[in-house]
């Protein structure tokens, strides 16, 4: 196949790629960032945030999910998906109990970053201030469902990374929420530990490691000195290197 | 049960998991966290994964229901609003219990529920998933006294139980009743390549609303390899207004099956599923009936007409109560045993559909089309309809008209001509499609019922110069906030905002930005959404907006006004502190 075929255009940017490839795995790969939040390197992709919404012929797709093809014509950064993609996270603020002032997770939060990253200066709609959950049963990490955006990290990270299947989601529309895979249904009944992916993949304040508050001042936190886009984009080459030793090591064994 | 799925290997049950958690649903009335935990061992499950399913359908319960449990449809049609007066409430205070708690005794529990597909049947309810139709403040009466008296449902006159089904026009495949194994003869005398040309030639696209040509699809379907293929019946008839595939299931099985066969002897499957909505649970043992006649009479099993290697059987699956499950990929996510979120599209299940496998899925209308083209040929077919829309539609018709039922038309009927044959009069608007299609008025009435001008899985829903158009627009976001699977953003918080939004203005607390607010939203779910449901669960808002913007703007308040209001946020706070004094609210 020639070097010519295996390309994409976003916003009139060449891009290369490989057969397979997402168009959001290969804009990560050219450096080019697509807004996103439920999507992780080396991770199943799932499509359920939709901030990585691009257009193909006036068309809208998630680009984590829609394959990349020869000759595809995607826009990307343009005033009106940027605008749509800041009303998307102004949903997913007013759905849950998101305080920035008062959340751990403040400065290291990407659904904070996100915002600042779009420009979103309120939450435009109404709060829906619904009961939720916590969970603060087990000694290490606590689970405040108030804050989750069902982005279903934790379920794939559990499931694909840690080989655990800690997490699942239960129910339909704004019912819907994140049930822990034990017998109580509580975290301190499940096999999860705080070195799992699962644990530290939440891109909010849903799930917290215990009695760490704080080390870190703000201030001095990831968003403090760098945008969402810089991240996910050192993201990604770390993810594409953990994946290349994964498969060196497969290969070996 | 007798017809389930038998994939899984032979040491795990043989039924569906949907069938053994109605089954432990209706044996303790709920679903408990131990029952839960039983069933993940018996099926090999992740208990979450249970757990996850018993959550996602509206007929299963994690809390107990009463003895006698009551839905009642909420369906702008067949609904409990009967002419100003609220049928549910009605029932519920004259039994003391308030909707979605079960009495005290649990003797009873009332709760809502999406169209349950009678609205031409009056208003109606399911009391332990029987329908119960014609209702009217009488009726909830003695439905009161029997439950009071704790009388078996068993006892109750049997005419309340009663559906009439009326079809008003016939034509094409509502004329015929097709001989079983008629079709199928002449499939297995002409070959498969030879059956598949004469359903492409007789240019017949599906009837759920889509319209995806059905020969390219069997076609597509039979040209992948797999491990096995499969045919699957979408009987998942959930848009509110449609109850055409009721009558079809009732009173045409014979073709549907027989459909299924043909396609099964088209694309290579020995396998076929027809998905079941849970609201049509009582026509299950009619379903069983005819599949076992027809196994008794060689055109289902090993051998099918003596056929050398043709084998192929039905199972019927029933779901459990979610509008998302008529989307073909939630569908097959259904029948997997997992929530219905439908799946990342493409791959199309036609390629990748049950079980990984190509799989053609197709409405009930479709596979009885199917079954009569192959018995009468492709040209008695496309000789009727228009050129890009070949054939009839059958239209589930109600609301405001004088004779609501089954109305079978050549594609290209004008609306006008529908609403003169039923009866309508001084018509305000029509919603055709359902709430998922589209809004009109007067002025649209000489367009056509067709692929290329309006098209319609079947609902057509008559609104009358009397009715209050606002509450139907409420009613169908009600429907979608209730009914999104929650997967992504746009739908899961949108049609939420959608119902708030619109609840805002009927409480006359909207202002024009409300307005400006409505189509943003609008825009955001149609464009932006995961699937289906998404894309159209704004389409009512939009054509609401455009052609009844009155409907709105006489309800707008011209000063800035809260988004909630202030007097009602204190309501807890006046509890907590048993307070109701003047100076315990605003002014």
């Amino acid at each position: 196949m020639s070097a010519i075929q295996n390309t994409i255009r976003i916003d009139n940017q060449a891009i290369p790629f490989t057969p397979g490839q997402t168009i959001m795995d290969a804009a990560l790969a050219a450096k080019v960032y697509i807004p996103h939040l439920c999507h992780y390197p080396g991770l199943p992709p799932s499509g359920n945030c939709r901030l990585c919404i691009v257009e193909i012929e006036n068309r809208s797709v998630a680009a984590c999910t829609t394959p990349a093809a020869a000759d595809q014509t995607i826009c990307s950064n343009t005033p009106e998906l940027n605008e749509a993609r800041k009303a998307l996270t102004q949903m997913l603020f007013v759905e849950g109990d998101h305080i920035c002032p008062s959340c751990e997770k403040t400065g290291n939060c990407k659904l904070q970053a996100m915002a600042y990253y779009l420009g979103m200066l309120d939450d435009h709609f109404p709060q829906f201030y619904q009961r939720r959950e916590i969970d603060a049963s087990h000694p290490d990490i606590l689970l405040d469902r108030r804050r989750c955006i069902l982005c279903d990290l934790c379920v794939r990270a559990s499931r694909e990374v840690d080989g655990k299947n800690v997490f699942a989601i239960a129910g339909r529309g704004t019912k819907a929420h994140l049930i822990v895979n034990s017998p109580s249904g509580k975290l301190a009944d499940s096999s999860i530990a705080t070195t799992d992916l699962a644990t530290t993949i939440c891109p909010v304040g849903a799930i917290l490691i215990k009695e760490q508050g704080y080390q870190v001042p703000i201030g001095q936190r990831i968003y403090d000195h760098h945008t969402i886009r810089e991240t996910s984009l050192q993201e990604h080459i770390a993810g594409c290197d953990k994946l290349k030793r994964k498969e060196h090591q497969d290969t070996e064994r | 049960m007798s017809n389930s799925c038998q994939h899984n290997s032979s040491n795990l049950p043989q039924e569906h998991l949907l069938h053994r958690l109605h089954a432990l649903q209706q044996e303790y009335l709920h679903i408990s966290p131990q029952a839960m935990q039983q069933v993940a061992v018996e099926f090999n499950l992740p208990l979450s994964q249970v757990a996850g399913i018993v959550a996602f359908y509206s007929f299963f319960s994690a809390q107990p229901c009463g003895r006698f449990h009551i839905l009642f449809s909420n369906c702008t049609s067949c609904g409990y609003l009967l002419a100003g007066q609220n049928l549910m409430q009605l029932l519920a205070q004259q039994l003391q219990v308030t909707p979605g708690k079960t009495r005290a005794d649990g003797l009873i529990s009332i709760g809502e529920t999406s169209c349950i597909g009678l609205c031409d049947q009056g208003a109606s309810l399911l009391v332990n998933g029987i329908p119960l139709t014609h209702l009217n403040p009488d009726k909830i009466a003695q439905i009161a006294q029997q439950i009071t008296a704790n009388i078996s449902m068993d006892e109750w006159p049997g005419e309340w139980f009663e559906i009439h089904d009326t079809i008003h026009r016939r034509n094409l495949l509502l004329t015929t009743q097709l001989a079983p194994g008629n079709a199928l003869q002449q499939a297995i005398t002409h070959g498969a390549a030879e059956t598949l040309t004469t359903i492409q030639q007789s240019g017949l696209n599906g009837r759920g609303g889509a319209g995806f040509n059905t020969g390219k699809k069997w076609q597509l379907c039979r040209e992948k390899l797999g491990d096995a293929h499969y045919v699957i019946c979408n009987a998942d008839e959930g848009e509110p207004g449609t109850f055409k595939d009721r009558v079809l299931l009732h009173h045409h099985a014979e073709a549907l099956f027989e459909g299924m066969t043909l396609c099964a002897f088209v694309i290579g499957a020995n396998k076929g599923l027809v998905y079941l909505r849970g609201e049509y649970r009582y026509l299950l043992s009619h379903l069983q009936t005819v599949l076992s006649q027809r196994r008794n009479q060689g055109l289902l099993g090993r051998h099918i007409l003596n056929h050398a290697d043709f084998h192929f059987d039905i199972d019927l699956v029933v779901g459990a109560g979610a509008y998302i499950c008529g989307e073909e990929s939630a569908l097959i996510e259904s029948l997997e045993v997992k929530p219905g979120i439908p799946r990342i599209r493409p791959p199309f299940p036609v390629t990748h559909g049950y079980l990984g496998q190509p799989t053609v899925v197709n409405n009930v209308e479709t596979l009885i089309a199917a079954a009569h083209i192959v018995a009468h040929g492709s040209s008695w077919f496309n000789s009727v309809g228009t050129q890009k829309s070949i054939g009839t539609k059958i239209l589930s018709v109600s609301g405001d008209c004088r004779l609501p039922g089954i109305y079978e038309y050549p594609f290209g009927v004008r609306i006008q001509q529908i609403l003169d044959d039923c009866g309508a009069q001084r018509v305000q608007a029509v919603q055709i499609g359902g709430p998922a299609g589209k809004l009109i008025g007067a002025p649209d009435f000489n367009h056509t019922i067709s692929f290329e001008d309006i098209s319609t899985g079947g609902s057509f829903l008559i609104f009358g110069h009397q009715r209050d158009l606002l509450a139907v627009h409420r009613n169908f976001a009600h429907f979608f906030a209730h009914e999104s699977c929650g997967f992504c953003t746009p739908c899961r918080v949108g049609t939420q905002l959608l119902k708030n939004n619109l609840d805002k203005i009927a409480e006359g607390r909207g202002t024009t930005n409300d307005i400006e607010t409505l189509k943003q939203l609008a825009f955001l779910i149609q464009h932006h959404s995961h699937c289906g449901l998404g894309h159209t669960a704004a389409n009512h808002v939009l054509d609401g907006l455009q052609h009844f913007p009155q409907v709105f703007a006489t309800h707008l308040n011209q000063h800035f006004v809260a988004q909630f209001d202030l007097d009602q946020a204190l309501e807890s706070a006046r509890q907590i502190t048993r307070r109701d004094d003047a100076a315990a609210h605003l002014d």
